[in-house]
């Protein structure tokens, strides 16, 4: 026990020594708190300092923000799968009709007894009836008017001061393309022009801004689309060159070009065409023309440059004579071509408007070998053959009727237009539609008795035989300071729409009035006998 | 269509042969052939074309294209025109068909075998 108990004390005698020596702390704590004995004593002088400045110096704290540093992280992604589908459309098999089966006679005999006189009677009742005469539905809102939808153009063209020279249409007849220019300067020029193609049915259309523009290092001269791909299009040159682009790919448009080889033409091209090749019903060949009285047709051979496949060259010494036509200069052999047209009845004819102002029919089965020297790696033939009687200068667009197999249109700087037909030299109707030059005829697509002239006067003008044959039933300005109109088009698919284009670089799209895409009744017979009665 | 042109058959059908003395294949032949002749060569008549239920055509006096999209189309319409009377009137049928269009008029005479269409220019 004692010894247990030692241990406690000692404990507790350790335990109280601090407790003593903090009361003894407390005590003498309170020593200078008593009144000591009275002495003479100077005090020190004691500053105080001023807190204000440090007090206000605590309570400004300086605070620092910074916003947090941006994160940016990275991410590419691929996809890696890919899935090639080929859709090919094959040309519709038309159905054959069912062999007459000898079973079936009697029992169609039997019928057509039943229903002849009923029929015979309706025939007779129809014939003889004019409930019907003058009668006209109108399925759709008539539009009064000839208006402006769309004014087109390419500033940088239009900078430099380039002309439209050609506009054209594409298969699906949504986008319209145009090539940049110039007519007026017979320099050879190195001028860089433009191609330019506007989608009208694009949501968002920019009249300034193409949906497709390809840079052409001379100026293009024509423009063709293809009759089937709608991103082909064709081009003729300055430089005689003809080109093929594909204007849905931007980076690299170009397909095939000629090249300038003894095969090309050596003056501007006038016009290109594209042609379906004999005995193919999908490939296309291009038919170029140009002043150097050389017709080639190329045929595009993959990728690359295109092979000549037929050319033609008009001589003037085998001009058919049946008119009277100027002496040729000495040594002046090349009739030049400045435009051409073919026909919609027959694929091998075509009309050419040539710069002696006179029309030639021409052929593409023509035989008989072209006298000239001009170098060429396959024969050239000579294709006129028949010479219609001339304008008063140069032709610059001949058109062939699409509803008649005889009737074509050529336009020339005399002002005037003639309506011939393709039996007799002498033109049916010739109409003086301007004092300037005429540079476009084009007949319209879905009226017979229309067409539409460009004029050097800035105008458009619209002809309906059925209502004059003496002066345009509508004249519509495309240009204010009367430059003149280069080129128009119908669409063939939207046949409410022409675009032509003007020496301003502008594009215009007009909207028809129904006057211009409804075909009257019976109009087909009145053109008919238009082209008989006048020939008589 | 096939069904309702059998559901048609029975009181509607005539018999297939015309008597008992039917003449022989060779003389309906020419039959067919006189009769479709006498309604071609009426004034302004530009075409005849027999088609059957199907809208096959069997006879014509036009090209092979035109014949073949009139006998489809028209044979579409007819099936549609003649169901459209039985709707109105189940006693009622169709018993001709005539469309005059701008530059034509079409006639169309409809049987439960065959079609009749004639195609005429209107009047002078």
């Amino acid at each position: 026990m004692a010894t247990r108990a030692q241990p406690w004390q000692l404990r507790r005698a350790r335990s109280s020594g601090p407790v003593a020596l903090a009361t003894g702390g407390a005590a003498s704590a309170e020593g200078p708190g008593r009144p000591g004995p009275l002495q003479d004593e100077t005090l020190g002088v004691t500053s105080v300092p001023s807190q204000w400045r440090g007090v206000q110096g605590i309570r400004g704290d300086t605070k620092s923000c910074q916003t947090a540093s941006i994160v940016t992280a990275e991410v590419s992604t691929q996809t890696r799968k890919h899935a090639d589908a080929e859709v090919q459309t094959e040309a519709p098999e038309p159905v054959r009709l069912q062999p007459v089966s000898r079973h079936d006679s009697p029992r169609l005999a039997a019928f057509l007894q039943r229903v002849e006189a009923l029929v015979i009677r309706e025939l007779n009742k129809n014939w003889q009836s004019h409930a019907f005469d003058g009668f006209e539905v109108n399925w759709t809102e008539p539009q009064q008017t000839v208006t402006c939808l769309h004014t087109l153009s390419y500033p940088p063209a239009q900078g430099q001061g380039m002309h439209v020279t050609s506009v054209s249409w594409n298969t699906t007849g949504s986008v319209v393309a145009c090539a940049y220019g110039r007519l007026d300067d017979g320099d050879w020029s190195t001028l860089k022009s433009f191609v330019c193609a506007w989608n009208l049915d694009r949501r968002g259309l920019s009249p300034q801004q193409p949906s497709a523009v390809v840079e052409v290092p001379s100026a293009v001269m024509c423009l063709a689309f293809h009759p089937t791909q709608p991103s082909h299009i064709a081009g003729g040159l300055y430089s005689g060159e003809v080109l093929v682009w594909d204007m849905s790919r931007p980076e690299d448009p170009l397909l095939w070009r000629t090249g300038l080889t003894d095969d090309t033409h050596r003056d501007p091209v006038s016009q290109v065409v594209w042609l379906l090749e004999p005995r193919h019903s999908h490939r296309f060949r291009v038919l170029s023309v140009a002043t150097d009285g050389k017709v080639l047709l190329w045929q595009g051979a993959g990728a690359g440059r295109p092979q000549l496949t037929e050319g033609f060259a008009l001589v003037v010494q085998q001009l058919p004579r049946n008119t009277k036509l100027k002496k040729p200069h000495r040594g002046e052999t090349e009739v030049g071509a400045t435009a051409v047209a073919f026909s919609s009845f027959d694929p091998s004819l075509f009309v050419l408007g040539t710069e002696g102002g006179f029309p030639l029919k021409c052929s593409l089965a023509a035989e008989e070998a072209a006298l000239t020297r001009m170098p060429s790696s396959v024969s050239l033939r000579s294709p006129a053959q028949f010479t219609f009687s001339p304008h008063g200068g140069p032709v610059y667009s001949v058109s062939c009727s699409p509803f008649h197999r005889n009737l074509f249109l050529s336009a020339g700087t005399d002002g005037h237009i003639h309506l011939y037909s393709m039996l007799q030299a002498q033109p049916l109707t010739s109409l003086q539609l301007t004092h300037k030059y005429l540079f476009a005829v084009r007949w319209s697509p879905v009226r017979p008795l229309v067409f539409a002239a460009a004029s050097g006067e800035g105008d458009v003008q619209l002809f309906d035989l059925h209502k004059s044959s003496q002066k345009p039933t509508v004249s519509v300005k495309q240009t204010q300071d009367e430059s003149p109109v280069y080129c128009l088009e119908f669409n063939r698919q939207q046949t409410q729409l022409l675009a032509a284009g003007d020496a301003k670089g502008t594009v215009k799209v007009w909207q028809l009035s129904t006057e211009f895409t409804e075909q009257g009744p019976r109009e087909t017979e009145d053109l008919d006998q238009l082209a008989a009665e006048v020939a008589t | 269509m096939n069904g309702r042109t059998n559901d048609l058959e029975p009181g509607l059908c005539p018999s297939p042969l015309l008597g008992p003395t039917a003449p022989s294949p060779g003389e309906t032949q020419a039959e067919v052939e006189e009769t479709l002749k006498r309604i071609q060569s009426h004034k302004g008549v530009i075409g005849t074309m027999v088609v059957n239920a199907e809208g096959i055509p069997i006879r014509t006096t036009l090209d092979n294209s035109t014949t073949v999209q009139y006998a489809g189309l028209l044979h579409q319409l007819t099936v549609k025109a003649k169901s459209t009377v039985r709707d109105i009137d189940p006693q009622n049928d169709l018993t001709f068909l005539r469309i005059r269009s701008k530059k034509h008029e079409i006639m169309v005479a409809p049987d439960k075998e065959y079609l009749l269409i004639v195609i005429q220019n209107p009047c002078e």
